[in-house]
């Protein structure tokens, strides 16, 4: 059972492109629909539990099956077959990807790369926008902070996006606390 | 102590990422930035490398980032770090904290932070297309007419296989697209 979780997630994590979202599908399928690790309804539990905390979805969604099946142990072995194929595939290419960027037609290859990473990293970023709450307090949180990103690149300002995060975590508490104050005092009255 | 010190970083930025491995360039630029490590345009050739290859993005730039630094054991310290978070979090939640996920908190501090990732991953983008088009300084703009093509014709490209052959192009293929069309277009 150990051997069979970590190479189960090693074989997700060889074969999975293009990030975490694209493993859930891939995940669901090994884990649920072949071996019955976990029941269906369980999956989904898994996944929310998997947005609501922080790191990649893969190594979350590791960790759990393996904890279900077989502990800690099982956990550790999971995450760890996960991750081993990036670990020895980058490490791999790490060796020759200064010699390899040297040739002039890679060069030119990634003058056409820059504009495909921009492209994805948009496209993800539009997706997420069109799942966001239209409501006043969200959008002008994401109006607020997408300007100041952009104007700290133009003036070369160092702030850490993490002081963003934890700022945007808190409205949401401060949010959450007004307006259960708010209909509680409704109440009251 | 690099060895600490790539542990930590990554340690800290898989500790504050929502949203999957998009929502952690900004935290990892800025990162990679302050030591020093690459150059914004290093990681994000690096990125679209990652893109091509298998495997959760954060772990493939911790993984890399970790090997420029300290070789092999730099890149194993690294995808640790970045992967710890998650681990220990998922675990305290599957054995103590049953209910984590149906805290009122937790979802409140997670609508609070939702729009915010949105923010970065969509700046991050608008800055790299900006940089990629040719946006220098303030100051300096020189058009790279080739990004701005290949730009443009990855999103007809997009547009056509959606809209005409209703078909999703995955991340590699727009890669790989977008590479042959760098090269053809620097060629002619």
């Amino acid at each position: 059972m150990l051997l069979s979780l970590f190479f189960t997630f090693f074989k997700i994590g060889l074969f999975t492109f293009g990030g975490g979202y694209a493993m859930i599908a891939n995940v669901r399928e090994v884990v649920v629909e072949k071996y019955g690790w976990i029941t269906e309804d369980e999956f989904f539990q898994m996944i929310t539990i998997a947005e609501s905390t922080p790191g990649p979805i893969a190594i979350n969604m590791a960790t759990y099956v393996g904890y279900r099946k077989k502990g800690v142990l099982g956990s550790a072995l999971a995450t760890l077959g996960v991750i081993l194929p990036s670990l020895i595939i980058i490490y791999a290419i790490s060796q020759f990807l200064d010699a390899f960027m040297a040739n002039r037609y890679v060069a030119y290859a990634f003058v056409g790369i820059k504009s495909a990473v921009a492209f994805l990293i948009l496209k993800a970023g539009t997706d997420l926008f069109r799942k966001l709450p239209k409501q006043w307090l969200s959008l002008s949180v994401f109006l607020a902070i997408f300007v100041l990103m952009i104007l700290f690149e133009l003036f070369s300002v160092n702030f850490s996006s993490i002081f963003f995060i934890l700022i945007g975590g808190i409205l949401g508490i401060l949010a959450y606390a007004f307006a259960k104050s708010g209909k509680e005092a409704g109440e009251n009255q | 102590m690099i060895y600490l010190t790539l542990f930590l970083e990554f340690f800290k930025i898989g500790l504050f990422t929502f949203g999957g491995g998009f929502g952690m360039l900004p935290l990892i630029e800025e990162a990679v930035i302050a030591h020093g490590w690459a150059t914004a345009e290093q990681f994000y050739n690096f990125v679209g490398v990652c893109e091509s290859t298998p495997g959760p993005i954060a772990v493939n730039t911790a993984t890399y980032i970790g090997t420029m630094q300290g070789g092999l054991l730099g890149g194993i310290v690294a995808s640790l770090g970045v992967v710890m978070p998650s681990f220990i979090i998922i675990l305290l939640i599957v054995s103590v904290l049953k209910n984590f996920a149906e805290n009122r908190f937790v979802k409140a501090f997670l609508k609070g932070v939702k729009p915010v990732v949105v923010a970065l991953i969509l700046s991050t983008g608008t800055i790299l297309l900006a940089k990629a088009v040719g946006y220098v300084s303030l100051t300096e703009f020189s058009t790279n007419w080739i990004s701005t093509a290949v730009f443009a014709i990855l999103c007809i490209v997009w547009l056509l296989a959606k809209k005409v052959w209703n078909k999703k192009l995955s991340a590699v293929t727009l890669i790989l697209i977008s590479a042959v069309l760098g090269i053809v277009l620097s060629l002619i």
